[in-house]
C-alpha cells in the first residue's frame, strides 16, 4: 500500500484545475522591486532552463551568477534538441487544446505525473512560442508566412514547432541571447568552465555552492539567497546514450548527497530512433529525429536472419510491424513502445545490418510521394548527419535505426515550485522529476526546460525570497569552508589512486551493466546482478582507477573520473529503484508484469506514487518516501496505441 | 563493422602546450588499429586511453555533442579548420577519410583573440562578448505578442535560419589569414535583420558588435574568404557584404 510521506508537500494548489496556476501565483508573497536587487541568484547550468531562468530572474532585477561546464553558456546540452517544442496554440485548426495538450502528457507519461504540474506545463506552452518568435527564433514558417507545426509520437494533432533539425539550437541561442543582454547590462555575472561540485547548506537552507575552475583548478565558493540547479539529465550512466559528453549527474548527485531527495531516478527514456553502434570504439549514439518518424515507416523482414539489402526484399516480405501492432497511432507510436517493439523484433531475429540490432526507417514512400527536395527541406541535416555516420545515403536505401538512451524523466524531487527537499534549492528542466511521469512525449523536454525557466521559477523563486528570512550569509560561514574541503580532499583521493584503469574503461563497463540488465527490459534478477556489478565496479575504480596530471590545470581526466565516481554512487540508486518498482510503467518495463500482448502492465493499487529517495551515506541503504498520485481528471486507464 | 586487423596505423602530430604561458610544441604519436568507422574525435580518445594507461596526460581537446552541433571541437588538421571535407565539424569527420600509414598534423585554432588555454583548447569568450553587445532581440520574458501576430514571408525566414544556423565554433577566425570574425559577426547580424523582430535595435546592433569585434583584437576582412570554405555550416561570404551593408547605413544615419 501506498503510504504518504510527511516529508514530501507538493504545496499543489486545489481547486479547478485550469485555476491553480494563476491562484497559486496570487498566493505567492512578492518581493518588493525596489528590493529584488539585495538578493543574489545563483543558476546552475545554461541549457534552455538555466538561460531562460537567469535572464529572466536578471530583467526582474536579481543579481545572478550563471555557471557552466563548456567554455560558452551557448554551448550546452539543449542546443542539440533537433524535432522540436510542443504548445497548444491550435494553429492548425485540428482539436489541440491546453486539456488536449495537458491529458496527452499525463497518458504519455503513463500516469505518473502530477496533474497540477502538467497542466500548468500546457498553460504556459503558448507564452513560450511567443516568446521566442519575439527573439527571433526562425521556426519554420508555412507560404502565408505564419507558423508550420508537425506530428510527434504520442499525439493526434500536430502541435510541434520546429526549426528544420535543429529546434533546440534554435531556441537556444534565443535563451541565450537573454542570457547575454543580461550580461551585457551587468545583472548576470557569466562563469563558464566552472563545475559545480557541492551545494552549501546554512541553517537548513541552500546559501550557495562551491564550483572547481576546471581552466586553474581553483576552488571557488558563491553565496547567494537561492540556488537553482538547471544541470540537465543523466543519461551518460549508461556510457552510451544521445546526450553530449559533458552530460553528468554530479550536481544533482552531490545536493542529494546534502539532503535533496532524488526522485523516480528508474524513469529512463530509451528512443526508438537512433543510429545503431558501429563497434567497441564508439563513445556516443546519435538521436535521429522522433519527426523523421512522421514521413519514415518502420519495417524489418517477415523472414528472420533475412539478410538481404533492403531494395531486395519486395513489399510482400516487409513486415511495418508498428502499423501492424498499433493500427492507430502506427508509426507515431510513444517512444517506448516504438523502442520495445524493435527490441521484440531484433531479439526474435529479425534484426537488419551486420549486427542484427537495426530495423529499418524507410523514407522511400514519403519520397515518392512529396520529391526529394520536400524531405531535404524537412530533414536535410539529420540525413546528412546519418550519412556522415554510416557512409550511407538514406535518400535511396533505408536508414538503420536502434533504441538508445536518451532522456531521463527521473531527477530531483521538486514541489510544485520546483524547490526541493532542501528549502532554496531549487531545480529546473531535466534535473528535475516534475512532469512527464514514466515517459515523455517527443518535443516535450524543451517545453518544460523553458516554462521552468521563463514562466515558473520566477514567480516561485520571489516566493521563496519574500516569504523567509535569510540572514546574511558569506562565503567564510564554516558550512562554505567544510563544503570547500570535502571536495579537495576527494580530488585528491582521485589523484591518489594512481591504478592501471581508465575512468573511462570503468565507465564503459558500468554503461554495459546498466544496458543489459537496467536498459529496455528489467527483472529481478537482471536487477539484483547488476546491484552487485556496480558496487564491485565502484570498489575497482576507488582501488585501481588512474587518473594522471594534476589538480591544478585544465585535467580532463580529472573531470571525467570525478563524473564517473558519482555515476557509480548514482546508478546503484537507480538499479535499487528499478528493483523496488515491481510494476511496468512508461519507459519502465519490468517482465514480471507484462499484458498477454506484451505491453507495459501499471500496478495503480501498489505504485501510483513518485518514489523519492534520501540518502543516508554510501554502502546505508536509502530511505524511500512516497508521495502518491491523484487522478482526478485523466482517469486511471491502460493506456492504448491499438 | 571492420575487422580489427585491418586497422590503419597512423602518425600523429599534435600540439602540446601545458597552458596559457607555455610556448608548446609539436609531439609525435604512432597508433595501431585505427578502425575507419571511427570518428576523428574516437580516435583522439584511443590515443588518450593509451597516454593515461601509460600515466602520461591525455591530449586536451574541446568537444561535448559529437554530432556537429554544439561548436565545442575546434581543431585544426593538416592546415584546414576541421580537415578537409567541407561542411563538415571535426567531431563529424571520419577515419575512413585517411589512409593506413598516414601521418596527420592536429593543432589549435590560432588567432590572438582566441589564446591557447591548453594543448587544443582555446578560449573563445571574445565571441560570448561580442554577442553581449548586441547579438539578441531586446524582449523581455512575458511582453511577447502572439507568435502568428508577425508574419514573416518564408523566404525571409528560411534566410534568417541560414544564417542562424552558425555554431560559435570560430573555424572561420581560424581558416582567415587576418584571424578575421566577420563572418560570424554577419552571421547574427544576418540571422536577426532578415526578421522584422529587433528591427528598432538595428542600427545599434550593427555598431556595437562590429565595435567590440574590434576591440577583441580579430583581424580585418581583406577578402581571402577562406572562412566561408571552413564554415561547417556552410554560411555563405555573401553575409558579410550585407553586413557590410548594414553598418555602413547605420554609421550614415548615426551621424
Ligand atoms: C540528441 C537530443 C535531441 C533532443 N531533441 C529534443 C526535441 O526535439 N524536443 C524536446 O523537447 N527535447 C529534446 N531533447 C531533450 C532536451 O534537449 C533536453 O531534455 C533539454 O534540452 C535539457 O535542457 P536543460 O536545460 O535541462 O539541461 P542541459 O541543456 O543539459 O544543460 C545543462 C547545463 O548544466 C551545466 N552543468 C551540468 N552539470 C554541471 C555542473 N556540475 N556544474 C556546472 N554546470 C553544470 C551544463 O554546462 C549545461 O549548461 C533531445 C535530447 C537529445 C540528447
Ligand atoms: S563536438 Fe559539438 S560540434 Fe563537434
Amino acid at each position: 500500500m501506498i503510504q504518504a510521506s510527511p516529508r514530501l508537500d507538493s504545496k499543489c494548489p486545489t481547486g479547478p484545475i485550469a485555476e491553480r496556476w494563476d491562484k497559486h501565483r496570487f498566493d505567492l508573497k512578492l518581493v518588493n522591486p525596489a528590493n529584488k536587487r539585495k538578493f543574489d541568484i545563483i543558476v546552475v547550468g545554461t541549457g534552455l532552463a538555466g538561460a531562460s531562468a537567469a535572464a529572466s530572474l536578471a530583467e526582474l532585477g536579481y543579481d545572478v551568477k550563471a555557471f557552466c561546464i563548456q567554455d560558452s553558456p551557448r554551448r550546452a546540452h539543449s542546443i542539440a534538441a533537433q524535432g522540436g517544442i510542443n504548445a497548444a496554440k491550435n494553429y492548425p485548426n485540428d482539436g489541440d487544446s491546453v486539456y488536449r495538450l495537458f491529458y496527452d502528457t499525463v497518458k504519455g507519461g503513463d500516469f505518473r505525473a502530477r496533474e497540477s504540474n502538467v497542466h500548468r506545463l500546457a498553460e504556459v506552452s503558448n507564452s513560450i512560442i511567443d516568446q521566442c518568435v519575439a527573439q527571433g527564433v526562425p521556426f519554420a514558417r508555412d507560404y502565408g508566412g505564419l507558423l508550420d507545426n508537425r506530428s510527434f509520437g504520442g499525439a493526434q494533432v500536430s502541435r510541434t514547432f520546429y526549426a528544420r533539425g535543429q529546434t533546440g539550437q534554435q531556441l537556444l541561442l534565443g535563451a541565450y541571447g537573454a542570457l547575454m543582454r543580461q550580461v551585457g547590462s551587468g545583472k548576470v555575472q557569466m562563469f563558464p568552465r566552472r563545475e559545480m561540485l557541492d551545494v552549501v547548506v546554512v541553517d537548513g537552507v541552500a546559501r550557495g555552492i562551491v564550483v572547481k575552475n576546471l581552466v586553474t583548478g581553483e576552488y571557488e565558493r558563491h553565496a547567494a539567497h537561492a540556488v537553482l540547479l538547471c544541470t540537465g539529465g543523466y543519461g551518460n550512466a549508461f556510457y552510451l546514450s544521445t546526450n553530449a559528453k559533458a552530460c553528468n549527474v554530479t550536481a544533482a548527485w552531490r545536493a542529494h548527497k546534502r539532503g535533496a531527495f532524488f526522485a523516480n531516478p528508474c524513469f529512463t527514456q530509451i528512443h526508438p530512433t537512433c543510429i545503431p553502434v558501429a563497434g567497441d570504439h564508439q563513445s556516443k549514439l546519435t538521436l535521429m529525429s522522433e519527426s523523421l518518424r512522421n514521413d519514415g515507416r518502420v519495417w524489418v523482414p517477415r523472414k528472420d536472419g533475412d539478410r538481404r539489402p533492403a531494395s531486395e526484399i519486395p513489399e510482400s516480405e516487409r513486415d511495418y510491424y508498428l502499423e501492424r501492432r498499433y493500427p492507430s497511432f502506427g508509426n507515431l507510436v510513444p517512444r517506448d513502445v516504438a523502442s520495445r517493439a524493435a527490441k521484440e523484433r531484433c531479439d526474435a531475429g529479425y534484426g537488419v545490418g551486420a549486427s542484427g540490432q537495426a530495423v529499418f526507417l524507410d523514407f522511400l514512400d514519403a519520397i515518392e510521394r512529396d520529391g526529394e527536395d520536400a524531405i531535404r527541406a524537412k530533414y536535410g541535416n539529420l540525413f546528412q548527419m546519418y550519412e556522415k555516420i554510416t557512409d550511407e545515403n538514406p535518400y535511396r536505401t533505408p536508414m538503420r535505426i536502434y533504441p538508445a538512451v536518451h532522456y531521463t524523466m527521473g531527477g530531483l524531487w521538486v514541489d510544485y515550485n520546483l524547490e526541493s527537499t532542501i528549502p532554496g534549492l531549487f531545480v529546473l528542466g531535466e534535473a528535475n522529476f516534475s512532469d512527464h511521469g514514466a515517459n515523455r512525449l517527443g518535443a516535450s523536454a524543451l517545453m518544460q526546460g523553458l516554462a521552468d525557466g521563463y514562466f515558473v521559477a520566477p514567480y516561485t523563486v520571489g516566493g521563496h525570497l519574500a516569504g523567509r528570512a535569510l540572514p546574511e550569509v558569506d562565503t567564510e560561514n564554516p558550512a562554505f569552508r567544510e563544503a570547500e574541503l570535502a571536495c579537495r580532499e576527494r580530488t585528491d583521493r582521485l589523484l591518489a589512486v594512481n591504478g592501471r584503469r581508465t575512468a573511462d574503461s570503468i565507465h564503459r563497463d558500468l554503461g554495459l551493466a546498466m544496458w543489459n540488465h537496467c536498459g529496455m527490459a528489467r527483472n529481478e534478477s537482471g536487477l539484483k546482478t547488476a546491484l552487485e556489478r556496480i558496487r564491485e565496479l565502484r570498489v575497482e575504480f576507488w582501488e585501481n582507477v588512474r587518473v594522471p596530471g594534476d589538480g591544478e590545470h585544465l585535467n580532463q581526466a580529472l573531470e571525467h573520473a570525478g563524473r564517473v565516481a558519482d555515476f557509480l554512487e548514482f546508478a546503484e540508486l537507480l538499479a535499487a529503484d528499478a528493483l523496488d518498482r515491481s510494476e511496468s510503467c512508461g519507459g519502465h518495463f519490468r517482465e514480471e508484469s507484462q499484458t498477454e500482448e506484451g505491453e507495459a502492465l501499471r500496478d495503480d493499487k501498489n505504485f501510483c506514487h513518485v518514489s523519492a529517495w534520501e540518502w543516508n551515506g554510501l554502502d546505508e541503504p536509502s530511505t524511500l518516501h512516497q508521495e502518491p498520485l491523484d487522478f482526478e481528471h485523466v482517469k486511471l486507464t491502460q493506456r492504448s496505441y491499438k | 563493422m571492420s575487422d580489427e586487423s585491418s586497422g590503419m596505423h597512423l602518425t600523429l602530430e599534435i600540439w602540446r602546450q601545458d597552458d596559457a604561458d607555455d610556448r608548446g610544441r609539436m609531439e609525435t604519436y604512432h597508433l595501431d588499429d585505427v578502425s575507419p568507422d571511427m570518428s576523428f574525435l574516437e580516435m583522439l580518445d584511443v590515443l588518450n586511453e593509451q597516454l593515461i594507461s601509460g600515466g602520461r596526460e591525455p591530449v586536451a581537446f574541446d568537444h561535448d555533442c559529437r554530432e556537429g552541433i554544439c561548436g565545442a571541437c575546434s581543431l585544426v588538421i593538416d592546415g584546414k579548420a576541421h580537415g578537409a571535407d567541407a561542411e563538415t565539424t571535426v567531431c563529424q569527420l571520419h577515419m575512413r577519410r585517411f589512409k593506413d600509414g598516414d601521418t596527420i598534423h592536429v593543432e589549435p585554432w590560432r588567432a590572438n583573440a582566441f589564446p591557447v588555454v591548453r594543448d587544443l583548447v582555446v578560449d573563445r569568450s571574445a565571441f560570448d562578448r561580442i554577442i553581449a553587445r548586441g547579438g539578441y532581440v531586446s524582449v523581455g520574458t512575458g511582453s511577447a505578442p502572439d507568435a502568428n501576430a508577425i508574419p514573416v514571408p518564408k523566404d525571409r525566414a528560411e534566410s534568417s535560419f541560414e544564417a542562424a544556423a552558425c555554431i560559435g565554433c570560430g573555424a572561420c577566425v581560424a581558416a582567415c589569414p587576418n584571424a578575421s570574425a566577420m563572418l560570424f559577426v554577419a552571421a547574427k547580424i544576418a540571422h536577426l535583420s532578415h526578421l522584422p523582430q529587433g528591427a528598432p535595435e538595428r542600427d545599434r546592433r550593427v555598431l556595437a558588435m562590429v565595435d567590440q569585434m574590434d576591440r577583441e583584437g580579430f583581424g580585418n576582412c581583406t577578402n581571402h574568404f577562406e572562412c566561408g570554405a571552413a564554415c561547417p555550416k556552410g554560411i555563405e561570404v555573401e553575409t558579410i557584404a550585407r553586413m557590410n551593408r548594414e553598418f555602413l547605413s547605420a554609421a550614415l544615419r548615426e551621424r
